[in-house]
């Protein structure tokens, strides 16, 4: 659990690193998502101060934009890609199948804070259809038999 | 490295020609690439290479555009033809030295053979590839496999000459294909009678059959694609060894940015991210707009290179930017030049973490050889470039609302006039290129305006690259002259319909176009050809669709898109989209009726004429589309019914091509 100090450390860093940098929000409130998987309200807050910015500027960007989160995401990742050549090969279902498993909706994570399920809007690996990327490792041609291993993998790992 | 002057340049490149005898081993390292596991094969040929003492370099390389057999590996070894492989396993990647290199042996059932086809015979035959490619019927013809090759290896040649199966020949529905190595000469419709004569002529005397030769040329044309798949992207010597900014050196001390532009005009290369605004005409606008100084006292002008590439099915941008990022970092420098801008932006899409990297490395090592920053190889012209990310956010790829991302608010559009090139990023002229124009760039510049405006067609000179993918036989990445039909391209290019089936449609130009049905599959690929089908280019994805996929579907899997996509600022394509959205769910559960249809023609309009951005305006594309040349398909669910559509659901759940297991 980071502490008040630590969570404007950090942000301290960023804004330093950026601050005489053009257009530099958005590459700021990625490298905090980047390290805390989303976008903490207290981070927010210090970030509208050190950089002159109103916070509702902040939210303004943070909620339009798909990428960043305001919640905090499960443990394991899960983005299914639902671009074209993905949907023509089956991917709603495949989506479908991962909603029934993980017994959530899109854009929520598991009672347990395990699984986080996003869908994607293309990912680029069309040649692979259809793909979905867990915890950033990207799965192509993936069948719904395939889905207890790639799903499954990941928690037994960490019971190791 | 130290910063570079003009003799430097050419030096590096004269030294770099001769270190590369030792042969190598290239290995596709794309999103793709590294998704079908080529990472651990690349580790694998490394491990393998050193094992054996040899002086092979194994490079990582970007897309080779076979996406359909990654991962990818080519190979130039001593004493064996040039051959790329695909689908390969670690396990096949390990008997790759001792087999391929040391043996000199092909990998059985991995080749991709070369699309050139060689119209007589170089030297002794060394190996023979075959593949049964079907027959135009769909019957295969009379001849078994296995005898073939044991016809050809029996007598005389078994052992001096190897047989084996090939992975693709880039060739469908000829029946069994021949193609013998090194001269590339290939036979098409090969039949059990004719292996005799194959053998005695070509195999022992080194002379052709003509009645079975294939005179095809390769339909494709790599410009921008011209270093994908051979250069390291993340080398600066191995760009420059295959001419990296050798047009940047041109311009830059040969040149004037009029001249410059007059180059680009000669050429007619027009905006490849869909629009298709002639190139020169942005520049020249952008250079004649007066520049607001900036905190520096520079007069201000920005290039932006827009590589949001948000339309899902497209992979063209990414492939681009991850196999030759200093193609494109080069095309930029020189439009900064053309232009009078001394600042650019990469403005990236964050779901593409490989390409953001690469194109990073790039612009850090062109900075360190003195390529990027002040005085470019020691003269006047100073340019800086830097990368900022988008967000998940299709509208940004909108020129205006890009700017504004960029400027750190929600990416909403802002009415042109003005436009970007007098009045853009920080209220200073902007030129937004799109990934592919600029890659393009340094090749017109180094080959000539005349030499690009060869290919094309009279409106739309070049090429384009297209990202084949869907219900395609062979999903790749295929760059054609414009005026290439689009048969040619889902057929001959890409082997048509997986599975044998039947042809439906080809969509073009992602959420902002249409499809094609395939009574219109002969038309030349054009800007005003595909305008007048009611689709658009587009950025250059291309999907393929079969009888099995339902066009009511299609629209509103489109549409759905654009409205969560909508950034919700004018009214036509909030509510307009919102509503017709609804109009499309009602009629695909069957309760819709002819009053709906006639509502969704109206919203149509209204989007196209009063929407502020191209979203709004080109949301309607597909509905629009698919009533124009599918409109039976919605009839048959007003008059079908609730029934109807249950039929229709279930068949769309279990029709695509997921498989249970």
């Amino acid at each position: 659990m980071t502490t008040e100090t630590d969570v404007c450390e950090n942000v301290y860093q960023y804004v330093e690193k950026w601050k005489d940098e053009e257009g530099n929000l958005i590459m700021i409130l990625h490298a905090i998502q980047n390290q805390y998987g989303y976008v903490p309200r207290e981070v927010a807050m210090k970030l509208s101060e050190l950089l002159g910015v109103k916070l509702a500027r902040i939210y303004e960007v943070i909620t339009f934009y798909h990428y960043f989160r305001l919640h905090p995401p499960g443990k394991h990742n899960v983005s299914v890609c639902l671009g074209t050549a993905c949907y023509l090969k089956g991917a709603a279902t495949l989506l479908t199948e991962v909603k029934n498993r993980l017994g959530v909706q899109e854009g929520e994570t598991t009672a347990d804070r395990k699984y986080h399920l996003d869908v994607v809007r293309c990912i680029g690996c069309c040649g692979m259809s259809p793909a979905m990327v867990v915890d950033g490792e990207t799965h192509g041609k993936v069948k719904t038999s395939d889905l207890d291993g790639i799903l499954n993998v990941k928690a037994q790992k960490e019971s190791l | 490295m130290k910063k570079f002057s003009l003799a430097d340049l050419n030096a590096v490149v004269a030294e770099n020609g001769a270190s590369n005898a030792g042969g190598w081993i290239r290995v596709g390292c794309d999103t793709g690439g590294v998704a079908a596991g080529a990472e651990k094969v690349y580790r694998v040929l490394k491990e393998e290479v050193e094992k054996a003492g040899l002086s092979v370099r194994v490079i990582r390389v970007g897309s080779l555009g076979f996406s359909f057999a990654d991962p990818l590996v080519e190979i130039q070894v001593e004493g064996m033809p040039r051959i790329l492989y695909g689908q390969m396993t670690e396990e096949v990647a390990r008997r790759v030295v001792p087999e391929h290199v040391l043996g000199k042996r092909l990998l059985d059932g991995h080749v991709v053979a070369t699309r050139e086809r060689g119209q007589k015979l170089n030297g002794k035959v060394t190996h023979v590839l075959v593949k049964d490619t079907g027959s135009p019927t769909g019957k295969t013809e009379e001849l078994a496999f296995s005898s073939l090759i044991e016809k050809l290896q029996s007598g005389g040649v078994d052992g001096q000459i190897q047989v084996v199966k090939a992975l693709d020949m880039g060739i469908y529905g000829r029946g069994v294909v021949l193609q013998v190595l090194p001269s590339a000469v290939t036979y098409t419709h090969v039949l059990t009678q004719d292996l005799p004569l194959i053998k005695q002529r070509t195999l022992m005397e080194g002379q052709v059959v003509e009645d079975l030769l294939c005179k095809d040329k390769d339909k494709q044309v790599r410009i921008v694609l011209r270093n994908c798949g051979s250069v390291d992207p993340e080398s600066l010597e191995d760009c420059l060894c295959h001419r990296g900014y050798q047009a940047l050196k041109k311009v830059l001390f040969e040149s004037t940015p009029e001249k410059v532009i007059e180059e680009l005009k000669a050429s007619g290369l027009r905006g490849r991210g869909g629009a298709g605004f002639p190139t020169w005409l942005k520049w020249k606008l952008t250079r004649e707009s007066e520049a607001d100084p900036d905190k520096t006292g520079i007069n201000q002008r920005y290039v932006i290179c827009n590589a949001d590439e948000g339309d899902p099915g497209a992979f063209m941008d990414r492939s681009v930017l991850e196999s030759d990022p200093h193609a494109v970092l080069e095309g930029m420098i020189i439009a900064g030049y053309a232009m009078g801008a001394s600042k650019g932006y990469f403005y990236i899409r964050a779901e593409y973490p490989l390409a953001i990297a690469r194109v990073q490395k790039a612009i850090d090592q062109a900075r360190e050889a003195g390529l990027l920053g002040d005085n470019i190889l020691g003269g006047n012209f100073s340019f800086e470039a830097k990368v900022r990310l988008g967000a998940g956010a299709f509208v940004c790829g909108e020129e205006t609302a890009l700017i504004a991302s960029i400027e750190g608010k929600r990416g909403s559009p802002s009415p042109r006039p003005p436009y970007p090139s007098v009045r853009g990023l920080w209220g200073r002229p902007t030129a937004i290129n799109n990934v592919e124009t600029l890659a393009n760039v340094p090749a017109i510049l180094d080959r000539g305006g005349a030499w690009y405006a060869q290919y094309g067609t009279e409106k739309s000179r070049g090429t384009k690259v297209f990202a084949v993918t869907g219900k395609v036989r062979h999903a790749q990445l295929v760059e054609v002259p414009m005026g290439v039909s689009l048969r040619e391209i889902v057929f001959d290019i890409c082997g048509g319909v997986f599975d044998d089936r039947d042809i439906k449609a080809v969509q073009t130009g992602g959420p902002s176009g249409g499809v094609i049905p395939e009574n219109h599959l002969d038309t030349p690929v054009s800007y005003e050809s595909l305008q007048q089908l009611g689709s658009i280019m587009g950025s250059g994805g291309m999907l393929i669709m079969d009888q099995n996929d339902c066009m009511v579907d299609v629209a509103k899997f489109y549409l759905k898109f654009c409205m969560d996509e909508s950034c919700g600022k004018c009214a036509p394509c909030r509510v307009g989209g919102y509503q017709m959205l609804q109009l499309l769910d009602k009629i695909s559960r069957g309760r819709g009726g002819e009053e709906d249809i006639i509502q969704i023609m109206r919203i149509c309009q209204g989007m196209q004429k009063a929407s502020l951005c191209a979203l709004g305006q080109t949301a309607p594309n597909p509905v629009l589309s698919t009533l124009r040349y599918f409109e039976p398909e919605y009839r048959a669910y007003i008059e079908g019914g609730t029934s109807y559509a249950r039929k229709m659901a279930k068949m769309l759940a279990g029709g695509g091509a997921v498989q249970e297991g």
